[in-house]
């Protein structure tokens, strides 16, 4: 799929003369400053910058965990700025899967419990949660660690467990916070064909915020950010 | 869809060592407040048990116990013929004419002396008081210097054993038998024979008390109002229950005062050592926390969920507390009362006390782990996400 295919489909996420600021103590700080930004439908976008630049403040915002001082935010069709704290908690069980550089993982449960998680809140029985779990496992080639806690698995088991909890709600948006970050060369490469794989054949939008240059290869469109503003 | 109960079954488990002294902490407040209410309960039941509401107790005027009582038998006789006293099979009044003296017995264990009743009474003292239980050994024979001894005062006063001779007055009386009186403070008492006791004693030709069965207690009003009329008898009626709550006095009312005070202060203090852990775990699961939120769990499911968790620690620490108050049922204690004497009672740890000592664990559990959760499901999600 090229860059341009991709252009020519709808807009996932529309980020409209967004400010973030935050306040500490009686000093104001600017994070975000009138930022723009449009990522098309099934795009790979890689957001990239020196730390303290605002790329992670940016995707806290699209994944609608943090809200903006001003501006608009939307995403899968919705504006974030207008749901209440409960709306948008239930939004984000359906539009956004979540990537951690540290997995996040609930260690009291098991790889399959994890991935089944985010399915408690859906409508589904019991067996469809398990089935489509036991699916999103497969997919990520840990059907035979199903059983194992993430105390038993390796940083690259774990995060591929972290990507089957996080597409197997079948979310427009997967946002991912260094995914690589915390692990080997190997694993990177292992969680990266992973991502590819969700964005070329399962056609999902991703947002990831990365340092490292190849896993910032990986995406169609790199962005850059510097002091809260968009610099390509 | 709130969060699984089995999560938090897991976290507890998997945070054994915390999860361990909070539930122990809890247990032995739960299992000192079973153990301090079980008290006041055995108490209560001690006061409460003492005396039919169908009796009522003769006593000469202005005293406030028998010990300080006199009634010439002449008088005795001319009120146990009233017609709102009852009769028995044998159509003689229910009507029992008893002297009581102080003596003193060594405790078991301490040998510390320690006030006893013992009290002389003819047979229809067992008529009257129908409560009364030879439940081991036999009853005395009248005439002779036999006693049988409250299993109360055998549990907690040495040398009144079966087959033992007791020295009271100078004369010598043989146990023949235990006594059960449902509990009542009857069973802090030596129960001996009047005809032997009297003469025993130096209290010929008459009784400190009088206790009479009525045909109905709400004759009680109008039996007193009468013989208190009669110049010459020169005595009182109370209720023979009301007699021995009076008799009781402040301590009653001392003791379960301190009971409530004690198991305030202790759940107050345990209310804290549920906070304090709650708070501990959740500061340990804050991005836990933060991922429960961003993956879509609402407030109220995490609040819920800490909640739950923080109650289901409880339970286990008041099932533990229960269990261990359970053994002092029965466990006998006595105070003194305001006739000079001992009164014994039994803790008594009943199913009603069981759950209220849960229901407080709950509460425990409930309080302790409400504003930690708070503070859970409070906490910004980016914040939470931040925290190692």
């Amino acid at each position: 799929m090229s860059a341009t295919e991709v252009a020519n489909k709808t807009t996932a996420v529309s980020v409209q003369n967004v400010r973030k600021f935050y306040q500490r103590d009686s000093m104001q700080i600017k994070v975000l400053d009138g930022l723009n930004l449009e990522v098309p439908q099934g795009e790979f976008l890689a957001l990239m910058g020196p730390s303290g630049s605002g790329k992670t403040t940016l995707l806290n915002l699209i994944a609608g965990i943090d809200r903006a001082t001003s501006g608009r935010v939307v995403v899968a069709g919705t504006e974030l700025g207008s749901l209440s704290e409960g709306q948008l908690a239930k939004w984000r069980s359906r539009n956004v899967g979540f990537i951690f550089q540290f997995y996040n993982l609930i260690p009291v449960l098991n790889a399959l419990e994890n991935v089944e998680l985010p399915l408690l809140l859906s409508p589904l029985s019991k067996r469809e949660r398990r089935e489509r779990a036991m699916t999103a496992l497969r997919i990520v080639g840990l059907a035979d660690r199903s059983k194992h806690y993430p105390g038993q698995l390796s940083g690259g088991q774990e995060q591929r467990v972290a990507i089957a909890r996080a597409v197997v709600t079948d979310p427009t948006v997967l946002v991912a916070d260094e995914p690589t970050g915390d692990l080997d060369h190997q694993s990177a490469e292992e969680i990266l064909d992973l991502m590819q794989t969700f964005n070329q054949e399962f056609g999902k939008t991703i947002v990831m915020v990365t340092h490292d240059p190849r896993a910032a290869a990986r995406a169609h469109v790199q962005r850059h950010l510097d002091k809260g503003v968009l610099t390509n | 869809m709130a969060l699984p109960l089995s999560y938090n079954v897991r976290n507890l488990r998997a945070r054994w060592k915390v999860t361990l002294l909070a539930i122990f902490g809890i247990a032995l407040v739960v299992a000192a407040f079973v153990t301090i209410l079980s008290m006041a309960r055995g108490f209560n039941i001690a006061l409460s048990s003492t005396g039919s509401d169908n009796n009522a107790i003769v006593t000469q005027r202005g005293s406030m116990s028998e010990l300080t009582s006199w009634i010439d038998i002449g008088n005795a006789n001319l009120i146990a013929v009233d017609p709102r006293v009852a009769r028995g099979a044998d159509g003689k009044p229910l009507a029992s004419c008893e002297v009581v003296v102080i003596t003193t017995r060594p405790r078991k264990g301490t040998n510390i002396p320690t006030n006893i009743t013992f009290r002389g009474v003819t047979p229809t003292a067992f008529n009257v008081r129908n409560n009364i239980k030879v439940v081991e050994g036999r009853t005395f024979t009248p005439g002779l210097f036999e006693v049988i001894v409250g299993k109360r005062i055998a549990d907690r006063v040495s040398g009144v054993d079966i087959g033992s001779t007791i020295n009271i007055q100078r004369k010598n009386w043989k146990v023949v038998g235990l006594f059960a009186a449902e509990d009542s403070s009857f069973e802090s008492e030596i129960w001996g024979d009047y005809d032997a006791m009297a003469p025993a004693i130096g209290r010929n030709g008459g009784c400190e008390s009088l206790t009479v069965r009525l045909t109905n207690p709400t004759v009680l009003a109008s039996f007193d109002k009468d013989i208190r009329g009669n110049p010459q008898v020169q005595v009182q009626a109370d209720s023979e229950k009301k007699y021995y709550e009076n008799l009781a006095g402040s301590v009653a009312t001392a003791l379960i005062m301190l009971a409530s005070f004690v198991a305030i202060v202790m759940g107050i203090g345990a209310v804290f050592g549920a906070m304090n852990t709650m708070y501990a775990i959740v500061s340990q699961r804050t991005r836990e926390i933060g991922t429960l939120r961003a993956l879509g769990f609402s407030r109220f499911s995490i609040l819920f969920s800490f909640v739950m968790e923080s109650v289901l620690l409880a339970i286990i620490g008041g099932v533990l507390g229960c269990l261990i108050a359970l053994p002092m049922n029965g466990y006998t204690a006595a105070t003194g009362t305001n006739a000079f004497s001992e009164l014994a009672f039994a803790f008594k740890v009943t199913p009603g006390l069981l759950i209220i000592g849960l229901s407080f664990a709950v509460l425990m559990g409930f309080v302790g782990g409400l504003l930690p959760a708070f503070r859970a499901a409070r906490m910004p999600i980016t914040r939470a996400l931040r925290e190692a």
